[in-house]
């Protein structure tokens, strides 16, 4: 069991306070009026106002977390803006490049299209927990040998997408890879060097 | 984005409850359309109600056919072996739809929810009558590539996006609801609405229903089947034209035919026409491109979407071909 780690969301904790003391007024006139009457008939387990936070549990690249976000805060962001996991990228943020894959519960998902408070109590893994220490994840270490990208932007999501598109048993050949790798945009066109480290990597039969 | 109240419902009649009373609340399950609309400031909830936790996700064989719960995934749909074997139409429909990731997000009653991606109703400063109605309509004068030849009003003439509908009109589907009034089944033919004068509504759905399954029949279409999608890039687009095929042969009489069309119109476009025609017929190109001049009657095209008129029937042939290949 791991520790839970001093989320980086307490820094900013003075500041917060005040600015949340400073709102509430404003932010009572504008709270629905059926907050009240959803919790007066226990409807339930969770109900926030629009100005409240939210208790979040996830876990993290191993790592369990006590969180509190808006609910409008989603996935994508409450990693890199409030736990600063900046690997996953934010690239369009409308789930149209891919660049925020990351995965939920061992499925890839665009991070950017769901809000946090949904994924209470699922496991989460980004870019971050993939390798083994300082030993690279195989599917890193054939996008470093084919040579698998340019600006790497969209490696992160292209990696988390390719490990989920090896594990699902959509990588027999080329034209299946590049179906099941269609939700990754690629601005410099590193797409046939992607598809020869996804095939290296299935036909290595190493674990992934 | 707009700030809002988040509720996560544990029953199901408790949801329904918090949104048929409140107008500014909506259902919030896979997420991959609703979040996309309200970063855009399209759509401005202030209740959104997750349901995620409802147990709604079940994929069984029952006497009528394969029940699917309303929040299965799109991918686990697609990949089920049920589905697979008895209705392989709607695995190819779901498979060539969004991405992989979506698909991992994207449930079946959302994908039948989603709203059209026509570039006037995504764009705040255009008019749109679906958006705000009363407004007028951007598309109908405007660059209208992307839209409908068939039963458009001068209020809208915006397309359904939906593949996976397009295979469940054609399979004679139906939709099992429940609402503030208690439970009801729609025929999925009757589920999406043509635009009229209130394009604002995409289905016929009441305030609060809730898609629970949808149920999809036994039938011989388990072979001969095909999705034909056409977009402007390989994968992960929406259609321009798709075509849904499903045939039930004799050698090679068609006993039975099943067909829709996706990207023409506002609702998933089922060709009943078509497919009485073909029965009895051979399964040749020439018997397909007869079917598909009926499938085309009444359609009309705007100024820049007429290459739909030949796309469209195209289209349909090849689907068609394919499936009896199959």
């Amino acid at each position: 069991m791991n520790p839970e780690p001093d989320t980086p969301q307490n820094h900013d904790e003075a500041r917060r306070t005040f600015l949340k003391q400073s709102s509430v007024l404003t932010a009572m006139a504008l709270v629905p009026s059926p907050v009240v009457s959803a919790a007066a008939a226990e409807l339930d387990e969770t109900v926030a106002a629009a100005f409240e936070k939210v208790p979040l549990k996830l876990e993290i690249n191993g790592k369990k977390y006590n969180l509190k976000v808006e609910p409008r805060t989603t996935l994508l962001d409450l990693l890199r803006e409030q736990l600063h996991l900046t690997g996953t990228k934010k690239g369009c943020d409308y789930g149209q490049c891919g660049a925020c894959t990351v995965h939920v519960d061992g499925q890839r998902v665009n991070s950017c299209l769901s809000f946090a408070v949904m994924h209470d109590g699922r496991k989460v893994t980004t870019i971050e927990g993939l390798a083994d220490g300082d030993k690279l994840h195989p599917m890193q270490e054939a996008f470093v040998k084919h040579d698998g990208f340019q600006c790497g932007y969209c490696t992160p999501g292209q990696i988390m997408s390719a490990v989920a598109c090896v594990r699902e048993g959509h990588a027999d050949s080329e034209t299946e890879i590049r179906e099941y790798m269609s939700g990754n945009i690629c601005r410099c066109g590193a797409y046939s060097n992607i598809v020869a480290a996804i095939q290296d990597v299935k036909q290595g039969g190493q674990k992934v | 984005m707009n700030q809002f109240q988040y509720v996560r419902a544990t029953k199901q009649q408790a949801a329904i409850e918090a949104v048929a009373k409140d107008a500014n609340a909506k259902f919030i399950a896979g997420g991959t359309n609703l979040v996309d609309l309200m970063k855009r400031g399209i759509m401005t909830p202030q209740k959104i109600v997750d349901i995620n936790r409802l147990p709604l996700a079940k994929i069984e064989h029952q006497a009528n056919g394969l029940l699917i719960g309303a929040l299965a995934l799109n991918s686990a749909v697609a990949d089920h072996q049920l589905v697979r074997e008895r209705q392989p139409l709607l695995a190819l429909a779901l498979n060539a739809g969004a991405s992989a990731q979506l698909r991992n997000m994207a449930t079946v009653g959302g994908n039948m929810l989603q709203r059209t991606r026509c570039s006037y109703f995504y764009d705040l400063a255009m008019p749109c009558n679906k958006r705000e109605p009363g407004t007028g309509c951007g598309a109908l004068e405007g660059v209208n590539r992307m839209h409908a030849i068939f039963g458009a009003s001068d209020k809208c003439i915006a397309v359904h996006p939906s593949d996976m509908s397009v295979a469940l009109v054609a399979l004679d589907a139906t939709v099992l609801v429940s609402g503030p009034q208690g439970d009801r089944r729609i025929a999925f033919a009757d589920l999406h609405r043509l635009p009229g004068d209130t394009p604002e509504k995409d289905t016929n759905l009441a305030p609060g229903e809730l898609i629970t399954a949808v149920e999809v029949p036994d039938g011989p279409f388990t072979k001969h089947v095909h999705y034909q999608k056409v977009r402007e890039r390989a994968s992960y687009a929406f259609a321009l034209v798709s075509a849904a095929a499903a045939l039930d042969l004799d050698g090679t009489t068609i006993k039975a035919a099943r067909l829709a069309m996706g990207g023409v119109a506002h609702k998933p476009w089922r060709l009943t026409a078509a497919e009485q025609f073909l029965v009895g017929k051979p399964a040749t190109e020439e018997t397909f491109r007869q079917a598909a001049t009926v499938a085309m009657q009444g359609a009309k095209a705007f100024k820049y979407n007429a290459y739909k008129l030949r796309l469209a029937p195209n289209t349909l042939v090849q689907a068609l071909k394919t499936a009896t290949a199959a």
